[in-house]
């Protein structure tokens, strides 16, 4: 175990950059990821069927080609197409299309399920196309969607551990590089620790952006509120017990 | 720069290469991998329901220590541990431990839809708990998970490109081969995802309408 021990630490700066290059793809992707779900996902309700018919055709190739053939396509044929893209970048475009596909389906979803009562009462108001989608039925559909994109976003996570194909040196590369000094078992059993630690960190982010997102619908508390101490208040609003 | 222009040549050179790799090893490891986690998963959720609560609560871990770390690291890590075993059955086990622990969400969930009038129903029959589960439970439970359990399936399908990283030979590494042979990587790579669409697709509006026709007739 010593040697263990001093072999992690030996390797601790090559650990150090995997993380980080884990990281950065898992937020890039993430970001790319989800401009693509809301842009699909709403172009996917247009009543136009060419609008809706693009929507749907993107989504359902990247869907249905498998991450690692879009990795691949990206990185071996696009310089073929005489397009150099640099590594990292073909890492997030691949994360963030195939996400964004499977995320656009769950916005969809998401904006279908808000109640039809509630663009009643936009079209009662008179708001514009725009003022109806941002101000009263996106946030709504915003606090369900939260969950579904917790588990695409772990996904996508896991997702970017094949980077290391396309030459990236990310966590499992550096994991790799580890074995080579310390024994298998310890150097996989740091790397998933360390996959699941960062899996945790986004995973309470995202329930907190969810306590947001449904606090400022007036459901339940602020996030403020539910990060405390104090005694949670009763279910008529008044604090403390009685 | 040969690989300028779309040569369909290549595509029907490389095609049979892609085929026997395919029904070798993508559909091979998908149908064993599915079975494992079908059967896998269904343990783990009637498990996590009638174990004792710390057993219970060590099992919740692991099941989402697996869901939560990349398959492909969960692939090495098996692949370094026992290296005599051949990597597409290293493949298949990990598939199946891998999906088992999602299937076993959708389980929980289909278990969980079972009326509590069930349960009592069969108290007041006196049935032991092994038939409760087998006879009255289980068939129901089943019954609302199949179209979830399809798209876990399509899922692993989708995953299966995983494997190069165990040195496995399936379709996505025949074509990565091909193309470095022939100095061009547009028809092959391409082509490998046009069978996965092909497979896919179809597949998943299969279950779409499955899914629509179990949730009316409910």
């Amino acid at each position: 175990m010593g040697d263990n021990i001093a072999a992690l630490i030996g390797a601790l700066p090559l650990v150090g950059e995997g993380v980080l290059v884990t990281i950065q793809l898992t937020i890039g992707g993430a970001l790319l990821a989800l401009v693509i779900s809301i842009g699909l996902g709403l172009l996917a309700r247009f009543t136009n069927v060419v609008l809706r018919g693009t929507a749907r055709v993107i989504i359902e190739f990247f869907r249905g080609t498998s991450l690692v053939v879009q990795l691949f396509w990206f990185f071996y044929v696009m310089p073929q197409l005489g397009i150099e893209l640099p590594a990292m970048f073909v890492g997030i475009l691949a994360l963030g299309l195939n996400y964004g596909a499977y995320g656009a389906e769950v916005v969809r979803g998401s904006i279908n399920s808000v109640p039809s009562g509630q663009w009643e009462a936009t079209t009662a108001l008179s708001l514009s196309r725009s003022q109806r989608m941002w101000r009263i039925i996106f946030p709504q559909a915003w606090a369900l969607m939260i969950p579904s994109l917790t588990n695409l976003l772990i996904q996508l996570l896991k997702g970017t551990a094949i980077v290391s194909f396309i030459t990236l040196t990310d966590l499992t590369y550096a994991t790799d590089k580890l074995r080579n000094s310390s024994d298998t078992f310890f150097a996989y059993g740091v790397s998933l620790i360390i996959y699941f630690l960062i899996a945790y960190v986004l995973t309470l982010v995202m329930n907190a952006l969810e306590v947001q997102a449904k606090h400022k619908l007036g459901r339940g508390e602020s996030l403020k509120e539910a990060l405390s101490f104090r005694t949670p208040r009763s279910a008529d609003g008044k604090a403390g017990i009685s | 720069m040969t690989g300028l222009q779309w040569d369909w040549t290549m595509v029907w050179e490389s095609l049979p290469d892609l085929l026997i790799k395919f029904v070798e090893v993508t559909l091979l490891v998908t149908i064993l991998g599915s079975i494992i986690a079908a059967v896998l998963g269904l343990i783990i959720a009637v498990a996590r329901r009638s174990a004792p609560r710390p057993i219970a609560a060590v099992l919740t871990f692991v099941v989402n220590f697996i869901r939560m770390t990349p398959i492909v690291v969960q692939l090495l890590f098996a692949y370094y541990l026992f290296l005599d075993l051949d990597p597409v059955t290293i493949g298949v086990i990990i598939f199946g431990i891998h999906y088992a622990t999602y299937m076993a969400e959708v389980y929980r969930a289909g278990i969980e839809a079972v009326p509590d009038g069930q349960w009592e129903a069969t108290t007041a029959l006196s049935m032991s708990r092994g038939r409760t589960w087998t006879a009255v439970v289980i068939p129901q439970a089943l019954r609302s998970t199949i179209p979830a359990l399809g798209n876990y399936v399509i899922s692993m399908f989708k995953d299966t490109p995983f494997l190069i990283a165990i040195t496995v030979t399936e379709m996505v590494r025949a074509a990565l081969v091909f193309g470095g042979n022939h100095f061009t990587y547009i028809e092959a790579i391409t082509t490998a995802g046009v069978i996965f669409l092909i497979a896919s697709y179809p597949t998943s509006l299969l279950i779409g309408r499955l899914e629509k026709r179990l949730a009316f007739s409910n």
